[in-house]
């Protein structure tokens, strides 16, 4: 039995309606690189919440060990005064301060005086940069580095705070190929000095190539711990742990038959909006008449940014691609053109995207299409409320009034509303981000019902999930997303979880 | 989620025994709309408190006849101002130089009317020319140049004072020509005689009754016809009886003084309009959707920036009408003149339960709230208290309004 720095026992955590965590228990080997990997919303990112504090002590069940002794973090400030440091997938530097003042945030360095010594700060700050590697002048503002150099800074900053467990969530999502194997190679490096190391990944050939152990998390669930010593584990083992899930009957039959194409895009490209790098690269698809296409993705594949591209260039910058609607050509570059056209785009976040929660559900469900219910620029109000009062039947809104406010409905509601926009503007082609995302069960049938009514009208449906059964018991036909790149195009016959989870982690091989 | 076989247990009940089938039933009728509506009917009953708090502390002074015109003439132009700010407050912006824009406007219309002798309606034109363009302005770095309303507005606020005081060359005009005053001081009466009173008011007041009562009532047919909640019959007969006296005691009141004011007529004019304007009209939905939530209204597929545009333009216009309507009832141009109108604008909006965060707010509201802010000064001026006890008043009203505002929201869960 090798030396545990780290034991979390029958952790079980919930929220309101949702389990997110199961008894899930953890053991983490000193100085080992240990793996967590898991679909999105599996629960990963929880349980490192969890492990930092970030859920206090009291608000989960179960028991955290650190170095044999029993830990209650109330806090993250805890945690990190135990050794235990988080990087999260979004960085959290300050833009516009230095890196020394970033490293030492929170943690400055005092003179005698009690007023903060900069010589010794950025002293210090350069000899943790030298240690990650990173060759910046520490009062360099934090703002004029790239994201992969960020990255190092706050890794610097946890070698700051004494660290002896780091734990990092997607750390190679946002970075490129070079900066990329750059950090596997620290993190290896790291390793050798005695830190261990908690990485959350969805890119199963960087697991492979650095993890000592690998934990596989599905449904809130700890499946299974592999040795990647012992065994000679690939990817395909691990793929099956992660979608090792039951396909039912829970999705309603559909008749498919997919008539004239509808959209196509060619060769679609779109920039991150602030950083140089390329979110979709090169993506063709169509979609027909009659027929679901799935779009199947980890976080960061640039699901939502294709989507969202498309839809009247609502996200990113240098945007090219041809954009065909019934066969013809059509530019799309505001999204009331894209409406025009024949577009839907219904958000994965209808809290931040979709609704205006304070305004009643007869004004969001014509919020898209005012023009339909108006002359010369007077809104029929009446209309307007048979339209909701219509819309409320057909979806099943339930809401006491079309006059109640959105944001108290339920999410299953909610959606509905949004759906119910968005057919108001009578499209061609829907694109669903996400459209049972944090709905409960029954509301989620509903909407399949919603879709498959749809289709049968001869609308063309694309839907993006991270769920793959949904995607195999929905689509006609599924495109899998890696890096912005399409990776494989199949029909749902041919489908399997496994044959799409290897395609939507098929990345560039490393480089190193 | 794991495997679930018969989702058919979570299937929907008919919506029949909702809400609004128990908003007929009566018993609860009452308390149910006025919890419903707290948030709007606070104002109407802080406003009667208020007004009742002071007509017993000035022995009745306030209400009678001669204070009554004399506050409508005097607090005008920020309700009018008030309309603009309100918009711009529930699209998310504000303005601080209207202050700045009434007196340019004014001393514009007094340089070509008073100084150069040109006919007192060029005056007017011009001022509202001057009105748009700084609206135009306004609206251009804030919408196309994406610069936050309160930066533009506060340099606006510099910037079109310093242009006042250029226009007016550092010193006051007066006095306007007859026409011009009548904008602000005229009256209508004597148009169909009466006897100690003024009968044509009497009527205007009769067909403003007449109006509530009529469009109330269409109103509710047609809600009815689409099957939507309504106020029960009796509670229904009792607001447009209780409003329709009110407006007739106004206007009995103002029939006993002077008449109809000529300003009152506009002011009346100007609510009706953008009453309409924000509730009615796509322009009007779209700026409640940036409001109240700037991303989903773009991905509506609103012109964000064009709407946001035409805020500020509107803005400057009615700033232009509040600037004429003050020189004319100052009959001249100060280079003084609006200071601090802004604050008092922006009082009367959130008094009025605009909310800070945007997307709430109504034009009759920030009336309501235009007029709380009116009474207790008139109330505090008639009965000699200082200037500075009026501030600290005023100052205390605006906090609680507005602490009333976030909490009412925090209870309701929606905020953010």
């Amino acid at each position: 039995m090798d030396d545990t720095i780290l034991e979390m026992r029958r952790i079980t955590k919930t929220f309101p309606g949702v389990t997110a965590l199961e008894d899930v228990t953890l053991a983490v080997r000193r100085g080992e690189i240990h793996a967590i990997c898991g679909e999105n919303g599996a629960g990963k990112s929880t349980l490192m919440k969890v492990l930092s504090g970030v859920y206090p002590s009291g608000s989960y069940d179960g028991e955290i060990l650190f170095d044999g002794k029993p830990m209650q973090f109330r806090g993250i400030r805890d945690s990190e005064a135990n050794g235990i440091v988080i990087i999260h997938q979004e960085l959290a530097l300050v833009p516009y301060l230095s890196i020394a003042e970033n490293i030492f945030l929170g943690n400055e360095r005092r003179g005698r005086s009690g007023l903060i010594d900069w010589n010794l700060a950025n002293a210090e700050a350069g000899k943790l940069l030298a240690s990650v590697g990173l060759h910046e002048n520490p009062v360099t503002p934090v703002i004029q580095l790239g994201v992969g150099k960020q990255q190092l800074v706050e890794i610097a900053k946890a070698l700051s705070k004494k660290v002896r467990l780091l734990i990092l969530d997607e750390p190679t999502a946002a970075l490129n190929d070079i900066d990329s194997a750059h950090l596997l190679d620290l993190l290896r490096a790291l390793k050798e000095q005695g830190i261990t190391c908690i990485m959350i990944s969805h890119k199963l050939n960087e697991i492979t190539a650095i993890a000592d152990s690998t934990t596989v998390i599905r449904d809130g669930r700890a499946v299974e711990t592999l040795d990647m010593r012992a065994d000679d584990v690939s990817q395909q083992r691990i793929i099956r742990g992660m979608v090792g899930r039951d396909l039912d009957s829970f999705y309603p039959d559909r008749e498919s038959s997919p008539g004239d194409e509808v959209l196509r895009i060619e060769d679609w490209t779109a920039r991150h909006p602030v950083q140089d790098r390329m979110v979709v690269e090169g993506v063709s698809l169509s979609v027909r008449a009659g027929e679901v296409v799935g779009i199947a993705g980890l976080m960061g594949a640039g699901r939502t940014e294709l989507a969202m591209s498309v839809f009247g260039r609502s996200y990113g910058r240098d945007i090219q691609g041809r954009l065909f609607v019934h066969g013809r050509e059509v530019q799309a570059r505001t999204v009331a053109e894209a409406i025009d056209n024949g577009i839907a785009y219904v958000t994965e976040d209808r809290k931040r995207y979709g609704l205006n929660l304070i305004d009643d559900v007869r004004r969001n469900v014509s919020a898209a299409a005012l023009d339909r219910l108006s002359r010369l620029g007077w809104v029929n109000g009446n209309e307007e409320i048979k339209v909701a009062e219509s819309s409320r039947k057909e979806m099943n809104i339930r809401t006491p009034s079309v006059m109640a406010v959105v944001g108290k409905l339920s999410g299953g509601n909610q959606q509905k509303v949004v759906l119910s926009k968005w057919l108001f503007t009578d499209p061609d082609v829907l694109i669903l981000d996400e459209p049972t995302r944090g709905i409960d069960v029954g509301a989620k049938y509903e909407i399949y019902t919603i879709i498959n009514r749809l289709v049968a009208a001869g609308k063309a449906v694309i839907v993006i999930s991270s769920e793959l059964p949904e995607l195999l018991g929905m689509c006609d036909r599924i495109y899998t997303l890696a890096a912005g790149r399409i990776t494989g195009e199949m029909p749902v016959a041919e489908a399997t979880q496994e044959s799409l989870m290897e395609l939507m982690t098929k990345d560039k091989e490393l480089v190193g | 989620m794991t495997s679930i076989k018969t989702p058919s247990t979570e299937r929907p009940t008919p919506p029949d025994s909702t809400p609004a089938a128990a908003l007929h039933s009566g018993t609860s009728d009452l308390r149910a709309l006025v919890l419903n509506n707290l948030r709007q009917s606070g104002i109407y009953v802080a406003l009667v408190v208020i007004v009742a708090l002071f007509a017993v502390l000035t022995d009745g002074v306030l209400l009678s006849p001669g204070n009554i015109t004399n506050i409508v003439l005097q607090y005008s132009y920020i309700l009018v101002l008030a309309i603009g700010m309100v918009i711009l407050i529930i699209g998310g912006h504000i303005d601080l130089s209207v202050g700045s824009v009434v007196a340019l406007t004014g001393a514009v219309s007094a340089v070509l009317v008073i100084q150069q002798g040109h006919p007192w309606w060029v005056g007017i034109v011009a001022a509202l020319v001057v009105g748009v363009a700084v609206g135009a302005w306004h609206g251009f770095w804030v919408a196309y140049a994406g610069i936050p309303a309160f930066i533009v507005t506060l340099a606006g606020m510099l910037l079109f004072r310093g242009l006042t005081l250029r226009v007016l060359d550092n010193i006051s005009l007066s006095p306007f020509p007859s026409e011009y005053q009548q904008v602000a001081a005229g009256f209508l009466n004597g148009l169909l005689g009466g006897n100690g009173f003024d009968a044509f008011t009497l009527l205007i007041g009769a067909i403003a009754v007449a109006g509530y009562a009529v469009s109330g009532f269409r109103t509710r047919v047609a809600r009815i016809r689409y099957q939507q909640p309504v106020e029960s019959f009796p509670l229904f007969v009792a607001r447009v009886v209780l409003v329709g006296a009110v407006l007739m005691y106004f206007a009995w009141q103002l029939a006993h003084a002077r008449g109809l004011p000529i300003v009152l007529i506009i002011l009346a004019f100007l609510v009706l309009v953008y009453g309409l304007l924000t509730r009615r009209t796509v322009f009007g939905r779209q700026v409640y959707a940036i409001g109240g939530n700037l991303s989903a209204a773009a991905l509506s597929g609103v012109k964000v920036r064009t709407v946001n545009f035409w805020m500020f333009v509107n803005m400057g216009f009615l700033a232009a009408v509040a600037g004429v309507i003050y020189s004319s009832r100052s009959n001249g141009a100060q280079p003084a003149a609006g200071n601090m109108f802004e604050l008092d604008a922006i009082a009367a909006a959130f008094i009025g339960g605009a909310a800070v965060t945007g997307g709430v707010g109504t034009v009759v509201g920030a009336m309501v709230g235009g007029l709380i802010m009116a009474v207790m000064s008139n109330g505090m001026q008639l009965m000699g208290i200082d200037q500075s006890t009026q501030s600290v008043v005023k100052g205390l009203v605006l906090l609680v309004a507005v602490a009333f505002d976030v909490y009412n929201k925090r209870r309701a869960g929606t905020a953010r």
